[in-house]
């Protein structure tokens, strides 16, 4: 019976899945622009920007394209996680989801479904970065372990950044309502945060608020795997691992809540 | 006669939203094997009920049951044995009709060869053959109603719950929309839908419910609610510039011995009436009397339009003003 409704599981998870895969592969054009455009700009045109005005002695890093790589991945993740939950919010709105919400699948297979998928897309992303970044010369001090590392780290970063986009999706009203919430939250995520300057090259009132964000402890753990060495990253690594924990534990919780009052 | 077997029972529901009561103590059972209609205005609750029988909403009081089993402690088998085919516009454009079949399986925990059997069957049946690999974005609103349906019956439901099947679609995909739904019939799967249409519920329905404001006026069969009238019905047409004179009119048909009911519509009045051959004249001579000129007068037998308006008091069809007076 046990054995069975795990089958039945991930029959389900598999063919939404599938869904999101066929979608995408109807739209090639924008697959490449998806796999290949925002985060790179800002890797590509920030980093070459700064790449004189930034001071080398407060970055710690050899140049700030390595700087920067590691803020970019995180971008990444940020951004494909909060977005994620949006056509689940068009489902909702043409009635789709009530259609899939009448057959008798596992209510979270729906969610699941949808983080794996996003979650692929932004792991592939983040390896076109890495390899934009070596190209620029960027070399990553602890190689190919240190990918895995970056991928996990951002893996688990994607489970809180999903729950709070489905939670959004499933409390508003409208999709106009989402993207404005989306837009009011992601830039001062990414400003009030390590991604584009240390936390000692910031005012003291910023660097309060960047304490508390968690995308500037995910930054600095990924920060270091890149540009330092494993030395200086297992510590930060471990403590972004307690960190996202609990980070997601709360998106969880709440997203949930949110799911079960618009689905019942 | 035996007693058909009941395959849904509706006790008592109650649903509120807020401070809204959507629906209130709604009762009904269906039959197995019948097409059962709910019949109403937009908000009067039908697509409410409609949600809770198919386990998407929880209700607020009361109990229903589908095939026996609750809708709420047992939502996961009542899903199994149902099928829905949720208003147009619930498909993804970016698939095609057989990937949404193909999905559905997946959902219904089907094998392959289960599903692409059931697939072959249905796009056979709703004739959306030739376009199952087109990307349902190029559907016109008849070949979406018709993958909804295909898509409802994928799981080889027992049951059909249907939200407005034909809402806005032309009258030749009206008409087929009906056929395939008898002919489910036929195959022995019993039918729910919600409907504002008075005469796709005539039609199609074999008993219907009227519901209005929340809650059920009237349930029967069509020709039992229009004979339940008792009577049948005249149209009078009034000049336009006389409507001052309507409600003394009204008031003196109202008061002859074989005139049941009457109403003012917005270009005159209904009346219901028994013996319309004695009738018809007692009524001209009231408007002679009273100085009515009338500028038409229509004998018909009762139609589902009086049974609604003689149960909710006014008019389902969209833009007609209603009568405010009872």
């Amino acid at each position: 019976m046990m054995q069975m409704t795990f089958q039945h599981y991930r029959q389900e998870v598999l063919a939404l899945t599938m869904r999101w895969v066929r979608r995408l592969s109807r739209e090639k054009f924008s697959m490449l622009f998806t796999l290949v455009q925002p985060m790179l700009f800002w890797l590509i045109f920030f980093g070459s920007l700064f790449q004189h005005a930034a001071n080398i002695q407060i970055l710690q890093a050899p140049n700030y394209m390595s700087f920067l790589a590691g803020g970019v991945v995180v971008m990444t993740v940020l951004n494909n996680g909060l977005a994620g939950g949006v056509d689940l919010l068009f489902d909702k709105e043409n009635g789709f989801l009530e259609r899939m919400m009448s057959t008798p699948i596992h209510r979270s297979s729906v969610i699941l479904s949808r983080y794996l998928f996003v979650m692929t897309i932004t792991g592939m992303q983040i390896l076109v970065i890495l390899s934009i970044a070596f190209v620029f010369g960027v070399r990553l001090e602890t190689g190919l372990p240190g990918i895995a590392v970056i991928l996990a780290i951002g893996m688990l970063f994607g489970v809180g950044l999903t729950a709070i986009s489905m939670g959004i999706a499933f409390s508003v009203k409208s999709h106009g309502d989402f993207f404005s919430l989306l837009g009011f939250l992601s830039l001062p995520m990414i400003f009030l945060s390590s991604a584009l300057v240390p936390l000692s090259a910031m005012p003291g009132w910023m660097q309060v608020v960047a304490m508390v964000n968690p995308m500037t402890w995910v930054i600095d753990a990924v920060r270091p795997l890149i540009i330092t060495g494993w030395e200086a990253a297992i510590p930060q690594v471990a403590l972004a691992f307690v960190i996202l924990a609990i980070f997601d534990a709360v998106c969880l919780y709440g997203g949930a809540k949110a799911f079960r009052r618009a689905i019942g | 006669m035996m007693n058909p077997a009941v395959v849904i029972e509706v006790a008592r529901l109650g649903k509120t939203f807020g401070p809204v009561t959507a629906i209130e103590d709604l009762s009904f059972t269906v039959h197995a094997g019948e097409i059962f209609g709910l019949l109403g205005p937009n908000g009067a609750g039908k697509s409410t009920t409609l949600r809770i029988l198919i386990t998407v909403l929880p209700p607020s009081a009361g109990t229903a049951t589908v095939l026996g089993h609750d809708v709420v402690t047992e939502a996961d088998t009542v899903r199994s044995l149902i099928g829905y085919v949720p208003q147009e516009r619930a498909v993804d454009r970016f698939l095609t009709g057989r990937e949404h079949l193909e999905l559905l399986g997946g959902l219904y925990h089907l094998s392959r060869t289960e599903t692409n059997a059931r697939i072959a069957e249905l796009l056979k049946l709703v004739n959306l053959e030739e376009h199952a690999d087109r990307v349902v974005k190029t559907y016109s609103g008849g070949m979406k109603r018709k993958l909804d349906i295909a898509c409802g019956l994928l799981p080889n439901p027992k049951i059909v719950f249907l939200d407005e099947p034909t809402l806005g679609l032309d009258v030749q995909s009206r008409l087929r929309i009906w056929d395939y739904i008898r002919r489910l019939r036929e195959n022995g799967i019993t039918i729910v839908m919600t409907t504002n249409y008075l005469e796709e519920a005539d039609q199609l329905c074999d008993r219907l419910a009227i519901i209005d404001g929340g809650s059920i006026r009237v349930i029967g069969s069509p020709l039992e609610l229009k004979t339940g009238l008792g009577g049948d019905s005249l149209a009078l047409t009034i000049k336009e510039h006389e409507a001052e004179k309507l409600p003394r009119l009204r008031d003196g048909i109202r008061a002859l011995p074989l005139v049941r009911d009457v109403r003012i519509n917005p270009t005159g009045l209904d009346v219901l009436v028994e013996a319309p051959e004695k009738s018809l004249t007692a009524v001209i001579e009231v408007a002679q009397r009273l100085d009515c000129s009338l500028d038409g007068i229509e004998y018909h037998r009762p139609r589902l339009d009086d049974v609604f308006v003689a149960h909710t008091g006014h008019w389902l069809r969209g833009g007609t003003p209603e009568d405010a007076e009872e």
